[in-house]
């Protein structure tokens, strides 16, 4: 059922992966408030300067899916949710500090 | 966020109270939490705060037909489910039938990073859906402050708490929200309670000499009076029970029947008639005084008359008080498997004295006795304080006479020190007491029991000693010595000496009387014997009457004959026989 409705997802932002590495980004928000557009867009330019092709962004609106939200754990909104190989992370907030959402992404080191 | 069509109930409604289904609180609170406002419990760790708020869902589901939510930070379903199968709570079973949602939140500090602005919209969301999917009416956000230790940015959160309260009274929730509590001074850690604004419950569990003990107690309730004692509480098998115990009062009614006490010649002490129903009986007495036995005599005889039995054992096992009266001759089986009798056995320190308080208004809430039995009290002291159980009593007592059931306490006096003091605090509660003693004398040591008072009925002033017999309990009667009351060996010398002075006496008459028959045989020989020479010399002079009578006729007879054969004489005899002599004479001398 998930899985449906993520490939029924709004907005399906997604670039075909060119490498196998590719990052699997799930964005979930809660309807058009202006955090989440804004964190849409700070998401978008991020990825596009650091991950050029190489990223799938997946916006879940959970006011449509709620169970979605439960199985995430999403508290907070916005909430970027990172799934790497080896463990989840979330990213929590509009995205503004590029720095710590690079470190999150484990793109950057922390200096 | 979803705004959720209409509001419930609109904000006028304040005194709108939804009840609990908790056992008691509802009552402290007089008629339970604020409807459709937030209610925070506050506690510290193990405090029941959990157990609160589950139960209050369930009963809402179960009882008051008022689906909930559950939203859990900190315990996992499965572990939720497990606590509250242990309450007899099946929380799978009301989530299959739609009227439970459990939700459990979990976050983690070490995979979350803040970048920026956020709000809990995501948890608003989950809590909206699950109150929307089985129609709730209670929500519970089992410690929401575990938030703040795995979000970052306090000030964020604390306005989104804020706003989710404002959201769920909007909605018109009645919602338990629980917390932590920080020291003695801080209800929260981190300062919710301003946004609670109606009722604030606190829990608190406490560990005194090892003894647990849990209590409540109402820090708020905006527009509502409320008890404000603090209220011991248990949670066990069937959930959490508060003892409203102020809240009883003294208008308890007090029947004139009576009831016996199974010893005939007690009830006799009692002004014939045993105790009154519904009374509290003291029963105290140094150890091995025969207090369970005079105990079990009227549980005996309760029984006996159908009435059910209560018997609290904090010193013997049932089975090993069942034994021990068996070899006085009281059977107390039967009532067991009848299910007249019921034992309460456990050591008091098992738990808490407000624990042992509890156990007992639940185990007569089911059991509905006539009789209850607590034997003894004074194990109550190795949990607690005198004054802790002294208003334990009072409240154990006021509760047994509003249900009208007649009490019995045994309370074990020390060897030494005067009988009277040691109960006195407990004394005045009751009707009845009963002093057995052991009273030491001529090397022995005898049983006696005497009735230092008893409300409102004429009762004997006597001590009487009596004897724990195969037959059971004997009250023997009363022997006065120079000393006082004779017991015993001094009884049974005493008993010995009326009885040979009685013997002697009855001898002394009867010997009176065999000398008295004896005298009488006496006399009556002697009369018969006078009687016989009597009749002797009677018949002797009978028969000599006779005889000289017969002589006098034999004489006359004689005469005549002479008379006749002399016949000269016969014609001047026959003339004058006086004159002629005399005329005869004359003529000679003239």
């Amino acid at each position: 059922m998930a899985t449906s409705r993520k490939a029924a997802a709004p907005r399906p932002r997604v670039k075909a992966p060119r490498k196998p590495e590719a990052w699997k980004l799930r964005l979930y928000v809660a309807g058009q408030t202006p955090k989440s557009v804004r964190a849409f867009g700070n998401l978008k330019v991020l990825c596009d300067e650091h991950l050029k092709g190489r990223y799938q962004i997946e916006v879940i609106d959970i006011l449509d899916h709620p169970d979605m939200a439960r199985g995430d754990q999403i508290v907070a909104i916005p909430t970027l949710v990172i799934k790497l190989p080896q463990a989840v992370r979330k990213i929590i907030g509009d995205l503004s500090d590029t720095d710590k959402v690079l470190v999150g992404l484990a793109l950057q080191q922390v200096v | 966020m979803t705004r959720r069509k209409t509001p419930r109930r609109p904000s006028s409604s304040r005194l709108r109270k939804i009840p609990t289904g908790i056992q008691g609180l509802d009552e402290i609170t007089g008629g339970g939490l604020p409807g459709g406002r937030p209610t925070l419990v506050s506690g510290g760790a193990g405090a029941g705060k959990t157990m609160f708020g589950l139960e209050f869902l369930v009963r809402g589901a179960t009882q008051y037909g008022e689906p909930g939510v559950f939203i859990s930070f900190e315990e996992t379903i499965p572990d939720l489910a497990e606590n509250a199968l242990s309450l007899g709570f099946d929380l799978h079973r009301l989530v299959a039938e739609k009227k439970l949602f459990l939700d459990h939140v979990s976050i983690s500090r070490a995979e979350i990073s803040e970048t920026g602005e956020f709000d809990l919209d995501g948890l608003f969301v989950r809590i909206a859906d699950a109150v929307r999917r089985v129609g709730a009416r209670r929500v519970v956000l089992d410690t929401v402050e575990a938030l703040f230790a795995e979000l970052p940015n306090a000030r964020i959160l604390r306005a989104e708490i804020r706003r989710l309260f404002g959201w769920l009274k909007q909605q018109g929730l009645t919602t338990v929200i629980t917390a932590e509590r920080e020291g003695h001074d801080k209800l929260t850690r981190h300062g919710i309670e301003e946004f609670v604004s109606d009722c604030v419950i606190l829990l608190d569990h406490r560990i005194r000499e090892e003894i647990s003990t849990r209590r409540l107690r109402i820090v708020k309730y905006r527009g509502s009076t409320h008890g404000t004692n603090e209220y011991p509480f248990l949670i066990d098998e069937n959930g959490i029970s508060v003892l409203p115990i102020s809240s009883l009062g003294l208008d308890h009614a007090a029947p004139n029947i009576r009831i016996s006490t199974g010893i005939t010649r007690l009830d006799g002490m009692l002004g014939g008639r045993g105790f009154f129903r519904g009374s509290s009986i003291l029963l105290s007495g140094t150890s091995g005084a025969g207090k369970t036995s005079v105990a079990s005599h009227f549980v005996d005889a309760a029984c006996r008359r159908g009435e059910r039995c209560l018997y609290f054992a904090f010193e013997e096992s049932p089975t090993q008080i069942v034994r021990n009266m068996r070899s006085i001759g009281i059977d107390l089986n039967p009532w067991v498997s009848k299910g007249l009798l019921q034992f309460q056995a456990a050591r008091p320190t098992y738990g808490g004295i407000e624990q042992h308080l509890l156990v007992t208004h639940k185990c007569v809430s089911s059991f509905k006795p006539g009789v209850v039995v607590v034997d003894p009290i004074t194990n109550l002291l190795l949990v607690s304080t005198l004054g802790e159980v002294r208003s334990m009593l009072t409240r154990m007592v006021d509760f047994l006479k509003t249900e009208q059931i007649t009490a019995v306490f045994t309370s074990l006096t020390a060897g030494s020190g005067t009988l009277e003091a040691n109960e006195a605090d407990v004394s005045s509660l009751m009707d009845t007491w009963l002093l057995l003693r052991t009273i030491e004398a001529g090397g022995e040591l005898n049983r006696a029991l005497y009735v230092l008072k008893s409300r409102g009925m004429d009762h004997s002033n006597q001590i009487r000693e009596f004897l724990l017999t195969y037959d059971g309990l004997r009250l023997r009667d009363v022997y006065l010595g120079p000393d006082g009351v004779l017991t015993g060996s001094a009884r049974l010398a005493q008993e010995g000496r009326e009885k040979a002075a009685d013997t002697s006496r009855h001898q002394h008459l009867a010997s009176r009387k065999r000398e008295l028959e004896r005298k009488r045989g006496i006399f009556e020989a002697r009369i018969s014997m006078l009687r016989g020479e009597f009749e002797v010399e009677q018949e002797i002079l009978r028969r000599s009457i006779t005889e000289s009578k017969l002589l006098d006729a034999e004489l006359l007879q004689d005469r005549g004959q002479m008379v006749r054969s002399r016949d000269a004489d016969a014609d001047a005899y026959k003339k004058g026989p006086s004159d002629p002599p005399a005329r005869k004479r004359g003529n000679g001398h003239v």
